[in-house]
């Protein structure tokens, strides 16, 4: 979790410097990011949003990867298959219903994969929020649904977003287990997390969890979070910060001391300026990868656009030998 | 060999069948596709002899049959999803368009998504508003899918087994009034040995004016060269096929020799597949035309309650109307 709001701290930072076109951050929310990946195993298979790089870090995918769609390189820097993980989810709901068919077609082939798909609060408000969890739950499909509710869909507060009780009561309608849990605490995210993924690991269906946490910093760095929500309920939840948190309980546990905290804090920083280092490499994206992958089998129309563009990029660097 | 006489219908529910049978991992899907065999019975048979787990009757959610196939596919599958009637296809747009179409794009090419989507599309079957849309320019105009149309039974067993076997998506569009029309199917010919999916095909070698048109209007069009060659004019009709990608080389070549096209679709003009094609036309064959590229095309009306639709409907009249104004230059 040190090493995560690290990484997250050195994003923000590079947004800053221009080096990624924008950054959503998800610090506060630790404990869900990094609990919710402890939960599964690595050939399970996770369906992140944009505000998850954190999570995929702690899943163990290369910082450079995760950063790749948000520096404008490619729309996603892992491979997929080879770390069970789908490219990070922008419109919102739209993996809901992804997880829900992968995960019936794992069953299908007599694997105990579990697939989380993790959603946010304004997510819950969209259809195919709806539509998967309920295809996921009259398939018995072993889907865990993590919906981090941080209180606001980037300006919009959860009473804006449903008139429901809690966002674990939708899944109730649907048949669902669902529970909730505090999502600033990193010990309950993991027991919770760790129940519902043996739920649908057993055959037993999917699960809903609703883990009650805080987007401590605006949506992305182009946001002002000032205009929306007051310095006092910031402040509360700054009081309730998981990291910290955590670091009281295990000290006073007696698991952890000054001297381990501060190995932990220079490992974040080794890693953090690793990361700093290959991000000020300057990527070299070929321009015509643009026509790369948009078919398995491409079509002669993009042939016939490629060369039209492999011809001006040919003449512009011959002008540029003249000159 | 074996050829049968077969319905458009019937040889689509073989041509499923043989897919089904030729590979594990073809899943079918939809409302109804099930114990019903679907409302148009495109897939009669299929559940109780491929079991529920191949061809799987699904919540009523357009957008969760197509989202839940995108996960199906990730690992593998080959669904084929239906989507029971055209005007029910919105719900799905945005899977469609921006995951089913992008998925492969996104990922750097790691990830297929080897989806059918079949639409039973086109009206003349009097049905009520949202059964009788032509969609086919929505999911043309989207990079990262492909669209097809099958016009007789012999394409339609055939063209089906193909789109399964791509690795891209594809929208296959079935032309609904046409389902109960028959013809001979070879069904024997190994696949591989087929006309390929994205060729147009002459269907009418004539030497006057070049008709293009793709599914239901194909018969339509082939009804009107038949009309056309008793006042002794021959149209040579062009069935596309695929509408995305176009394959045109048949298309320039004819109008090079006739010099006169007519497009015909169902769908309404305006920003439509004729558009695209009066202008490639064009393009290509510029020296070698005698009139402008003409449209016989739906009106710019949402679909028209079923009393008036034979207005609507390009019909013969208008196709034989077209011809004669493109003498008219």
């Amino acid at each position: 979790m040190v090493l995560g709001r690290r990484f997250d701290t050195q994003a923000t930072a590079l947004t800053k410097q221009g080096r990624l076109a924008v950054y959503p951050s998800s610090r506060g929310q630790e404990a869900c990011q990094v609990g919710a990946v402890l939960a599964v195993r690595d050939t399970d298979w996770v369906f992140p949003t944009y505000r998850e790089s954190m999570a995929l870090v702690a899943r163990g995918i290369d910082p450079v990867d995760v950063l790749t769609l948000l520096r404008g390189d490619w729309h996603c820097g892992y491979d997929p298959t080879a770390v069970h993980t789908a490219p990070q989810c922008t419109p919102l709901a739209t993996q809901c219903v992804h997880a829900a068919g992968l995960a019936h077609g794992e069953a299908y082939q007599g694997r105990d994969t579990v697939a989380l798909a993790f959603i946010g609060d304004g997510a819950t408000s969209e259809g195919d929020f709806h539509e998967g969890i309920n295809f996921a739950a009259v398939f018995k499909a072993p889907v865990v649904y993590f919906v981090q509710n941080n209180r606001y869909a980037i300006s919009v507060p959860l009473s804006r977003q449903t008139a429901a009780p809690s966002l674990a009561y939708k899944g109730v309608g649907y048949g669902v287990p669902s529970e909730q849990v505090d999502g600033n605490d990193p010990v309950a995210v993991l027991a919770v997390l760790t129940r519902a993924v043996e739920h649908a690991r057993a055959g037993k269906g999917p699960f809903l969890v609703e883990a009650h946490t805080y987007r401590m910093e605006p949506h992305t760095n182009a946001d002002d979070a000032s205009r929306y929500r007051d310095g006092a309920e910031v402040d509360a939840w700054r009081d309730r910060d998981p990291v910290a948190r955590l670091e009281t309980y295990l000290r006073a546990r007696g698991v952890l001391d000054d001297a381990a905290i501060a190995e932990i804090a220079d490992q974040a920083e080794a890693y953090a300026a690793d990361l700093r280092t290959r991000m000020h490499e300057q990527p070299v994206v070929d321009p015509l990868s643009l026509f790369d992958h948009v078919y398995a089998e491409p079509t002669p129309q993009l042939i016939e656009q490629r060369e039209q563009v492999r011809a001006e990029l040919a003449a512009a660097h011959d002008e540029e030998g003249d000159a | 060999m074996a050829t049968e006489t077969l319905t458009l219908g019937k040889a689509l529910n073989t041509g499923l069948r043989r897919a089904l049978e030729n590979d594990s991992k073809v899943v079918i899907m939809g409302e109804d596709v099930g114990k019903l065999g679907g409302v148009f019975r495109i897939t009669d048979g299929l559940q109780k002899d491929f079991g529920d787990q191949r061809v799987i009757d699904t919540p009523l959610a357009e957008s969760g049959i197509i989202g839940t196939a995108v996960g199906l596919a990730i690992r593998g599958y080959r669904p084929v999803c239906e989507i029971q009637f055209d005007g029910f296809v919105y719900p799905a747009y945005d899977q469609i368009v921006s995951q089913v179409a992008k998925m492969h794009y996104r990922s750097g090419g790691r990830l297929n998504i080897p989806m059918v989507i079949r639409i039973p599309f086109g009206g003349g079957i009097g049905a009520v508003e949202h059964h009788s849309e032509s969609p086919e320019a929505y999911f043309a105009h989207t990079a990262g899918l492909k669209v097809v149309t099958c016009a007789n039974p012999q394409d339609a067993y055939v063209m089906i087994q193909q789109a399964i076997a791509s690795d891209d998506p594809i929208v296959f569009l079935e032309p609904k009034r046409r389902y109960w029309e028959k013809g001979q199917v070879d069904l024997d010919a190994p696949l591989s040995d087929a006309y390929p999916l994205h060729s147009a095909r002459v269907v009418r070698p004539g030497t006057d004016v070049t008709v293009l048109a793709y599914g239901p209007m194909v018969r339509t069009c082939l009804e009107a060269a038949t009309a056309a060659a008793e006042d002794g004019r021959e149209l040579e009709v062009i069935d596309l096929r695929s509408l995305s990608p176009l394959d045109l080389s048949a298309a320039y070549e004819s109008v090079k020799r006739t010099g006169r096209v007519v497009v015909v679709h169902e769908a309404p003009s305006n920003i439509g597949l004729g558009a695209e094609l009066a202008a490639r036309i064009t393009e290509e064959c510029f020296y070698s035309l005698e009139s402008p590229v003409l449209r016989v095309t739906g009106f710019d009306t949402p679909y028209p309650a079923a009393r008036v639709e034979e207005e609507y409907l390009p019909d013969l009249d208008r196709v034989l109307d077209a011809v004669d104004r493109t003498f008219g230059w």
